[in-house]
């Protein structure tokens, strides 16, 4: 446990969450905007940020805030893997938070990640209501349970 | 039965019988604290189980209310995902670490550790001010609760990991560490008993050895004793006086 020594310098919360238009009403349905207005939001002296905004909707997109939002799927896929990387791999990071339908996307990813540090915790969004069977944690409380 | 099983690679020799029996007893107080240890972890680890679960249903409830005043927001101010996005630079909500000791095992657990900032401060100054500002406190205060299970969560990944290992060293020494000093144990006392048969016949076969010597000298010493006499008396008749013969002259 080499990352025991090492966490007392984590203390940022990362999030990757979602950004979604439910309608032409331009609605904004996102988690990551209450997250953020709470005060998690950071950016480092390199800029990176601590805050991946996934945009799950291709037709009322208006603008982007990341880059990868006009990408085809695949490729947006892969940019959450990259950010669930770099935010797991991240020295000063003490929780990683990830909208459920988006961990669903990176799923053999996030079931492989298996580090005390940062806690990868999964959270609900408004239109993807909590399932307690898909959360890999849960999934290993109930493979113990099972045993 | 000595040479059953694997065994250490000593030789058989009564220190090494009086080392290996300390080993066995050592193996043995080791075996017994860890199970002792896997209990109270394994109770420490249940006891969270049921905290994980509880707070994971929370959370669902207090996320979807935290939506719900983003709603709101959203109702009053219009969007304001953008200004937020724009203006986050530093964290004012992060988390401070602190450590729990659970029988040798260090849990480290999160505090919520806010900085009183005053960003977003002007967001919703037109209108929807105050919607703004319950929702930054319920997305807080949901924060709060997914910071608590964060710490939770770790727990309960550290103490898995710490179990397994524990069960681990649990089972090494009772299905294999144990065993082989048994192993090794019966074979050095079977050796040092074969080794004490060995030297008892020895001992036997060099006792009958010198008896058997004894009686030769015996035997020697009588045959000997008889010829001395049979010499002595033939020696007695020509006893030549020593006047008539005559010595060399001895020179210095």
């Amino acid at each position: 446990m080499a990352s025991t020594t090492a966490f007392k310098d984590r203390n940022l919360i990362a999030v990757i969450g979602d950004e979604r238009w439910s309608g032409p009403d331009s609605r904004r349905q996102d988690s990551i905007t209450g997250l953020l207005l709470a005060g998690i939001g950071h950016i480092n002296e390199h800029q990176r940020k601590n805050f991946l905004i996934v945009d799950s909707s291709k037709v009322f997109g208006v603008f982007h805030v990341i880059p990868c939002s006009r990408m085809s799927p695949e490729t947006q896929i892969s940019a959450i893997e990259t950010a669930f990387q770099e935010f797991t791999q991240r020295k000063d990071i003490a929780i990683v938070l990830i909208n459920q339908h988006i961990a669903e996307k990176i799923r053999p990813t996030v079931d492989r990640y298996q580090e005390a540090f940062p806690t990868l915790l999964e959270i609900p969004s408004k239109d993807h209501p909590y399932d307690p069977s898909k959360d890999s944690v849960l999934k290993r409380v109930q493979k113990l349970f099972g045993e | 039965m000595s040479g059953a099983g694997p065994r250490e690679n000593v030789f058989a020799t009564r220190m090494a019988l009086t080392n290996t029996k300390l080993r066995l007893k050592g193996a043995e107080t080791g075996h017994s604290l860890l199970a002792k240890k896997r209990d109270a972890l394994t109770t420490r680890f249940r006891a969270i189980l049921r905290k994980v679960d509880e707070a994971k249903r929370k959370m669902g409830r207090v996320m979807q209310l935290a939506s719900f005043s983003m709603a709101e927001v959203t109702y009053t101010t219009g969007d304001i995902s953008y200004i937020v996005q724009e203006q986050a630079k530093l964290a004012t909500f992060r988390v401070k670490a602190k450590q729990e000791n659970v029988s040798g095992v260090l849990l480290p657990g999160f505090d919520v550790d806010r900085v009183p900032g005053s960003d977003f401060n002007l967001t919703g100054l037109g209108r929807g001010g105050q919607q703004v500002l319950r929702a930054k406190e319920v997305y807080a205060k949901a924060l709060e609760t997914l910071v608590e299970l964060a710490s939770l969560q770790t727990a309960f990944t550290i103490l898995d990991e710490v179990i397994r290992a524990t069960n681990r060293r649990v089972n090494a020494i009772e299905h294999i560490i144990i065993p082989r000093l048994d192993n090794t144990i019966k074979y050095i006392m079977s050796e040092l008993d074969e080794m004490d048969r060995e030297e008892f016949f020895r001992l036997k076969k060099v006792q009958g050895k010198k008896k058997r010597d004894a009686g030769k000298a015996e035997m020697q010493a009588i045959t000997d004793e008889e010829e001395r006499l049979k010499q002595l008396d033939d020696q007695q008749e020509p006893t030549a006086d020593l006047l008539s013969t005559k010595d060399e002259d001895v020179i210095f």
